[in-house]
Order: C-alpha cells, then structure tokens, then sequence
C-alpha cells in the first residue's frame, strides 16, 4: 500500500485538481490553445525522422565507394527494367528479401552481403522484410534460364517443397514496348542515368518479348553487378 | 473526466453511425482475406490465378485492416469523442460527410487496384499515385474538421484523447506524403523518387509509424476516452498521460531503422532506431499501467462488463507487444527474429490482441449510445470475446514457434560448419504452424461475424421502442 501511495504522489494523483490549475505549466497552457498545440507536436514528431533521414542524402559513407574494377554497377535494360516491373506487380517482394546480412550462414547461402551501392538505382528499392521463399539478392546466373522458366510456371514442378504461387500467365503477355521508353524517361527524372540511346533502343530491346522473359532477364541479373575482393571489409 | 454539458449540443450521431458499421464490415472484409492467404501459404494450389495471387491478395489483407478498418475506426471515434469532449457539434458537417464517401471511394479503388497488380511496390503504402493524391485530401479534410471542431469548443482545456488524435492526424500526414513522392509514368504505374538505401530508410520510417501512429497513438486516443467512460471511473494519472503522450510523439519517429539493422543500412542509423526502441518500453508501459489502473479499485467490473473486458485485455496485449518490439530490436535478436514469422506474429500481437480489441470495446459502446439500446446479446459479446482471444492467441503462439524455428534452422550447421538445412527444408517445417495460424484466423473472423450480427440485431430492436424493456 505504502509503494502504491508513493506512486500516487509522483504521479499526482494527490494533488488537488483545483491547485493543479493554478500551476501555470507550458503543458497547461498548450491545452487550452489548439494552434499551439498543433505546432509543438509538427515539431516534436519531426525531429526523429530528419536525425535519421536527412544525413543520409549528404554523408558520403551512406554508399560505399567501388574501386573501377569493382563497379560495373549499371541501369536495368529495357527486358530487366520490365521484368523488374513484373517482379514489383506480383509483390515477389513479400516474400524474397533482396538483403543479404553479413552473418556467416547468410553468406553460405546465398552469397557475399548486399551493398547500398547494388541497389542505388533501385526505385522503390526491393530489400523486402520477409523471407517466405529465399533471398534473391544474388539469384544471378545461379540457375539456367530454363530452370528459371520452368520454376516460375510451376514451382512444385522443381521444389516440392514449395508454396509459391504458379506464374505460368506471364508467358502469355506480351510486352508493351511504347511503355518501356516511357518508364526510362521517368526513371531517368528522379537520377538514373539512361541515356538518349538507351530510349531510342528501349522498345526493340523488349520487342515480341513476354513478361516471363523479362522477369527471368530481370533475376538472371541480380546480384551480378559488383566484383567483390576477397576479404575486403565494405561496411566500416 | 469530461462530464456531460447541461445541455446537449446537436453532436452529428449519423456520421459515427455510419463509420463505425463500416469499420465492422471492412474488418470482417480485412480479416476474410487475411485468412485466405494464410490458407494460401498451407496449401498453395489455393493461389487460384494471377488476380488473387497471394502477392496481390497481400497488400489488398493489409490495407484494408489498416486503412479500412482502422481508418473507419479512428474517424468514427474521433469523430465521437472530439464532440462529446469538446461540447460541440462537428465544424462541419458537409465535410464529414466529404470525409466519408471519399474514404470509402479510396477503400473501393484499392479494391480493385491490388488484384490488378497496380502498385507502387512500398509495404502498407502499395496505392498507386492518384489514389494516394485522394488519400491526402480526404485525410487533411478529416485533420482540419477535427481541428476546427476543437477550435470552437465549449470547454477550457482540451481532453488527453484528443491530443493523441490529434498527434496521429498530424504525423500521418508527415509520413504518407513523404513516402508516396514518385514519378508517374501512367495513372496506374509510378516510381518512388527515392532509390535504394534512401527508400529503405524512408519506407521504414514510414512503415513503422504507420504501427507508431495511426495503429498506436489514434487507437490510444480510443482507449483514453472508452476506458474511462465504459468503466465511469477518472483515468489514472493526468501526469502519466502528458508523460505518455510527449515521449511518445517524440519517441516513436525514430524507430523505422530497427527494420533494417544489418542491412546496406549505416550501422549508425539502425542502433539509432534500436537504442530509442529500448526507451520505449517506458512512455508505452506508462501509457498501459495508466489505462489499467483506471480499474483500480473496481476491477470487478471486468466480472459482468464484457465490453470493459475487450478494452482492458486490450491494454495487456498492447503491454505485451510494445515489450516484444524493442526485444526484437535488439541486435542479437533482430538478427535472428528478422525475415521470419516472428516478426508477422508480432504485428498480429499488436493488431488483433491491441488494436482490434480496443476497437470492439470501443464499437460496442458506441453502438449502445448511438442507438439508445443495450446491446442486443450480452452473451453474444462474450463469447465474441473468447473466441477471438483464443483466435489471437493461436496466431501468436503458431507465429512465435515457426519464426524462431525458421531463424535457427536457417543458422544452424552440422559438424562440419555446412549449413544444416537446405531452404526447402526449413518451408516444409513450417506447414503445421500455417495451418494452425489459419485456423486463428477463422476463429478471429467468426468472431467478426458474430459481433456483425449483434450490432445488426440491436440496430434493428432500436427501431421498436419497447424491445429493451420487453426482453428485460
């Protein structure tokens, strides 16, 4: 009883609602001016997000720097741009994380660990926060094209063990190429550095193509666009 | 505690009416195709073609719980409590109304949206452009009658339940305006104008406050003025709630990064956002003895009160898991717990044990004012209540097992230092735990149905003015 009447003072509790009124506090004063209260609570809940975000645009640790040999990190062509897109549309990203952590079983697994720099052309990026099915950050080149193919039309087919959804449809769309000029354009507004050749060649690049091709062009690359060092720290 | 004016004012009852009977239908909506996917993932030849795919039935489960069921909750409640608590009636009534039919429109799009594939690929923010433009004006429509509302209010000081209305109305804003920037490209195709590590940290941002806020602090706002009024006792502390409230808005921001901690992230920023994580087992538990201590004193209450029952055990719940998340975000165990189930039956402690059951609470009070009746079935309610803490608890504990099963299974290696386990293997071991995450689901859903159905029946007995007395 004792502990819970000390508690009761600290929270006060016992103090007389009328003296508590005489008190003029900031927070009393807040409470019975809404324009005020509006604005201390713009400012308080922004000040975690700009700590966090904003350094992020100007520090230049945020992304590694790649020596020459290393960075061959490119802009998706237009069939990879596509099927990157197919990859967003069906929400792959629900259940493929595209992060691969630097613990040692992760590395086993699926590969060396992810850098910013692989996904700086990313928008939105494609990290993802679930691992249902496996990683696919460096899916690239781990497994044919026909393998792929077959997976994605029914994965039961290869992995028994599976409970991905079939995706055979997407052999049956074909590509809108007007759209993939388009897209690079957009793209190309917010920083990726395409270039005119890259819109004139967009078309023609995904040209009597299907989305099936693209989205295997699209996980063929993942992964593939860093030649790391061995033993070399990229975190520091 | 606000007492009633001598006076009541001419409170608009329609529009609460209104919004809380959607909250029920988009809740049994919301849950319905959560306990499909769920279904899915046991049994995946349930992934029937490409439009109710489990990857686009996905953002269509979490929208509409967060954004239909929750979104009608929060404006029904808001709507109520800022008048009650004011003394006023709302500002404007035609922009309520405004704030209605646009927010169901939204709902609608998204409807039709998901299962087409149109999305902008960012968790629980996937609309694409033109909806998240509506989105914003409807949401600054519903902010500023709110405001207006509290503006021109009767009484001296503004009430704690507003403030966390309030507090969520203002970072939501922040937060979805932010994190839906993109490029269009067509009306139904755009890209975030942010890439990679910056989308990352935004999105997290993003996606953590839409739990901080518009799940935590509007449903808190629920929970400071149904608590109090269910149970007709004062709240607990005027001190705690101010401490509550502040470390709150302030805290919670920082939070996003801990979803990325070992990712291409800097280090930096994700211990950041777990350091800050850990300081808020303070402010939230403050928040939770707060609500529960109101019953002291008059716990038996909870032994008839099957409505004070859902709010109080939704304060246990909301205790429990604002314990587990900053657990979680601790590094050794995020580098287990992330990328597993853990993590899915976490959100699932917080929203079915914490948000839904405040809301029922809240629901089942409200219908009872609104309509001027006791509610049609008390035994309805109970059992309602059991069978969705039994369905919530089964969730949890499927989700607890298979999360930590699959992060050690995934790390574990054999005498030789080779990874124990193939992928497939670790998927197949968690076949039980999704079917038994399916049948919480069923169980959580039935008890929609049935709460559906009380608030049917006692909207109907309303209009026959002397049913309450002839069943007493």
């Amino acid at each position: 009883m004792g502990l819970g009447r000390f508690i009761g003072t600290l929270l006060g509790r016992s103090i007389d609602p009328q003296k508590r009124r005489e008190r003029k506090s900031f927070q009393e004063s807040l409470e019975k001016n809404i324009w005020g209260f509006i604005i201390m609570i713009a400012i308080v809940v922004s000040i975690g997000g700009i700590v966090e975000i904003v350094p992020l645009f100007y520090l230049d640790n945020t992304i590694e720097k790649l020596t020459k040999e290393e960075d061959s990190i490119r802009p998706y062509t237009a069939l990879e741009l596509e099927g990157r897109d197919v990859y967003i549309r069906e929400g792959c990203y629900l259940c493929h994380s595209q992060m691969i952590r630097p613990f040692r079983d992760e590395m086993e697994r699926y590969g060396h660990y992810s850098l910013a720099a692989e996904s700086k052309f990313d928008h939105p990026f494609q990290w993802g926060s679930k691992r249902t099915g496996p990683d696919l950050a460096r899916v690239g080149g781990k497994y044919s094209n026909e393998w792929q193919v077959q997976h994605l039309r029914a994965p039961r087919s290869l992995v028994p063990e599976s409970v991905m959804p079939n995706y055979a449809f997407l052999e049956n769309h074909k590509l809108d190429g007007a759209l993939t000029e388009q897209k690079m354009r957009a793209l190309a507004v917010v920083g990726v550095p395409y270039s005119d050749a890259d819109f004139s060649g967009a078309a023609a690049g995904v040209d009597g193509k299907t989305e099936m091709d693209a989205l295997v062009a699209y996980l063929q690359v993942l992964g593939t666009m860093v030649k790391f060092e061995k033993g070399k720290d990229y975190r520091e | 505690m606000v007492g009633n004016p001598p006076e009541t004012p001419n409170y608009n009852l329609t529009i609460i009416k209104a919004f809380a009977v959607c909250a029920v239908v988009y809740f049994i909506v919301g849950a319905l195709v959560g306990d499909i996917i769920a279904w899915q993932l046991s049994f995946p030849s349930l992934n029937l073609n490409e439009y109710l795919s489990f990857g686009r039935l996905r953002p269509l489960h979490t929208n509409a719980v967060i954004f239909a069921f929750g979104g009608c909750t929060l404006m029904a409640t808001a709507f109520y409590v800022v008048q009650r608590t004011c003394a006023v009636p709302l500002w404007s009534n035609k922009l309520a109304w405004f704030t209605f039919w646009g927010w169901n429109l939204i709902i609608v799009s998204a409807v039709v949206s998901f299962p087409m594939g149109w999305t902008q690929g960012k968790e629980y923010a996937e609309l694409e452009w033109p909806i998240d433009i509506a989105i914003a004006v409807v949401w600054l429509s519903y902010m500023f009658n709110f405001i207006m509302t509290i503006a021109n209010r009767k009484v001296s000081h503004i009430y704690v339940a507003n403030w966390f209305f309030l507090g969520m109305m203002i970072m939501i804003t922040y937060l979805h305006v932010v994190n839906s920037l993109a490029i269009p490209v067509t009306m139904t195709k755009s890209y975030s104008i942010f890439s990679g590590v910056h989308d990352a940290m935004i999105q997290w941002w993003w996606g953590h406050n839409a739990v901080g806020f518009f799940l935590t602090a509007g449903f808190l706002g629920i929970m400071y003025y149904f608590i109090p009024k269910q149970a007709d006792l004062p709240i607990y502390s005027y001190r705690l709630s101010v401490l509550h409230f502040w470390a709150l808005m302030f805290g919670y921001v920082w939070l996003g990064a801990h979803h990325l901690q070992y990712t291409a992230l800097p280090d930096w920023a994700g211990s950041l956002g777990a350091a800050v994580s850990i300081a808020m087992i303070i402010p939230s538990w403050g928040g939770a003895v707060n609500g529960l201590m109101t019953l002291s004193g008059a716990w038996h209450k909870l032994r008839d009160d099957y409505v004070l029952r859902f709010l109080v055990v939704s304060l246990a719940f909301y205790a429990m898991s604002t314990f587990e998340g900053p657990v979680m975000s601790l590094k050794t165990v995020n580098a287990l717990s992330h990328y597993t189930d853990w993590t899915i039956g976490h959100v699932h402690s917080g929203a079915l044990g914490w948000v839904v059951m405040v809301s029922v609470g809240a629901i089942y009070h409200l219908v009872t004012r609104l309509w001027g009746r006791e509610i049609y079935s008390v035994g309805l309610v109970n059992t309602h209540f059991w069978i969705h803490t039994i369905g919530t608890v089964i969730y949890i504990c499927a989700m607890w097992v298979s999360g930590i099963m699959q992060g050690l299974m995934w790390r574990a290696t054999d005498d030789y230092g080779n990874l124990a386990y193939t992928f497939a293997e670790t998927v197949v071991a968690m076949h039980p735990y999704y079917v038994l995450r399916s049948i919480g689901g069923v169980l959580v859903l039935l008890g929609a149905l049935i709460m559906l159905y009380n608030i049917i029946m006692t909207i109907r007995t309303a209009g026959q003015p002397n049913a309450a007395a002839a069943r007493a």
